[in-house]
């Protein structure tokens, strides 16, 4: 009778363990996955994007370097052809401008991307079901070596003399001054 | 061995296989009663896994901490060290933790099954109990089968939980990675498919060990020679199985 107890509270141990590993895994792990504890507190607003890169939901949005929320949702308004991110704010970060400025940041060079947000002026704050404005949208390597490299090929005195309205300050002066 | 007509490698290979199939179904089919004695599986739960949880927590812990090691310095080359969550956790998930722990559990569970069994067959327990009318698969074998099938997942689990523990014991105290981007990147990355893909692996994997280990013990011949034999060929045919078998399983999982 002993043996058996000492046995089934084992086995038990071992159930409860196992399963609350599998929970674990299955739930929190994965961002896609059912969150325990409902819905967490904090208000929500929104803001348009002409491009958001690979921002997931659950990517963090950060003040100043700090988290202060994450990306709730994101779907595509076919209207005006953007990407609408929700955003759910943490409750005590309270007194975000309304005016703010968000962008699409990367972590590292070839980390996740999450959203900066960048104080405005005003004295009226942002609210459940305020709208951000003032965006920026993710920066896509690709077009920036293109534009790099149109711009180079343009500033080049070789072959694009004509039109060079950025490098036309430097422009008479040949390449030297430049490096 | 005993059957005369000229069987060479490849037939008995054959005969074999097909015996371990013909066992399974036969075993399936006792399953289906023996959970009438819930009690005889609890014991075999408690037999296969939950004490084999020491020794897989200890090595879920450093097969964590190396994964850690060896990513941080690989990655270090390319300037992201945050990914360092998402590799140590989807490398976890995916393959260590249910390949690892399937191999364990059948160094530590399966040999112990295989043994158990050859003996009952040796001393001939088996055959007293088919003269007292109890059948011994539906008895001895069914609930050694459910015991370990149900307690390979959750040992997988335990496994992969305390290797992600292992893998931030190393990245991010010892080698300074921010806990914070540690794991929401984890979280960013680890898709529910990547979790599934590995609680799947392990249970065909607990089922392979389970199969294996029983039959193997079950059909082992009575003898110490044989005894022995017999658990040699479980760790074998269930390590190879599994290696196997993984690479099926995750070329299946990919698209």
């Amino acid at each position: 009778m002993r043996a058996h107890r000492t046995i089934e509270i084992g086995t038990g141990l071992f159930v409860l363990l196992g399963f609350a590993a599998l929970v674990f895994l299955t739930t929190q792990l994965p961002s896609s996955g059912l969150k325990l504890g409902g819905p967490k507190a904090g208000y929500h607003v929104t803001a348009e994007f002409d491009n958001i890169g690979d921002l997931k939901t659950g990517s963090p949005v950060t003040m100043a370097g700090v988290r202060v929320g994450e990306v709730e949702s994101i779907r595509f308004d076919p209207q005006s052809y953007k990407a609408v991110v929700g955003l759910r704010i943490d409750p005590q970060y309270n007194q975000i401008p309304e005016d703010s400025f968000a962008a699409i940041q990367t972590q590292g060079l070839l980390g996740g991307k999450y959203i900066g947000i960048s104080p405005g002026g005003t004295d009226t704050y942002l609210k459940d079901g305020s709208h951000i404005d003032q965006t920026q949208s993710a920066i896509v390597l690709e077009s920036l070596i293109n534009k790099f490299f149109a711009n180079y090929a343009s500033s080049n005195p070789g072959s694009g003399s004509g039109s060079g309205s950025s490098s036309g300050k430097s422009g008479d002066s040949q390449e030297e001054p430049k490096k | 061995m005993s059957n005369g007509s000229g069987s060479g490698p490849i037939t008995e290979a054959l005969r074999r296989s097909g015996a371990v199939v013909i066992f399974l179904f036969k075993l399936l089919w006792q399953c289906i009663p023996s959970l009438a004695r819930p009690r005889l599986i609890v014991m075999q739960i408690y037999n296969a896994g939950a004490r084999s949880l020491i020794i897989i927590m200890l090595s879920g812990f450093f097969v964590g901490a190396v994964l850690a090691l060896q990513g941080y310095t690989l990655l270090q080359r390319f300037g992201s060290e945050e990914a360092l969550g998402t590799a140590a956790a989807l490398g976890l998930l995916r393959e260590l933790g249910p390949v690892v722990t399937a191999l364990l559990f059948a160094g530590r569970a399966g040999t112990a099954l295989t043994s158990e069994i050859g003996l009952m067959r040796a001393t001939d327990q088996l055959t007293a109990m088919e003269i007292m009318a109890v059948n011994p698969m539906r008895y001895v074998a069914a609930p050694r089968f459910l015991g370990g099938v149900i307690a390979m997942p959750l040992l997988a689990g335990v496994f992969n939980l305390v290797g992600l523990f292992g893998a931030q014991a190393i990245g991010v105290w010892q080698m300074g990675v921010d806990k914070g981007s540690f794991w929401s990147q984890m979280q960013s990355a680890v898709d529910f498919r990547d979790t599934w893909e590995g609680i799947s692996k392990s249970l065909v994997f607990g089922v392979t060990c389970s199969l294996i280990a029983v039959h193997e013990g079950y059909n082992s011949e009575p003898t110490a020679a044989g005894v022995g034999l017999a658990t040699t060929r479980t760790v074998v045919a269930s390590s190879v199985l599994i290696l196997l078998l993984d690479y099926i399983l995750t070329a299946a999982f990919l698209d």
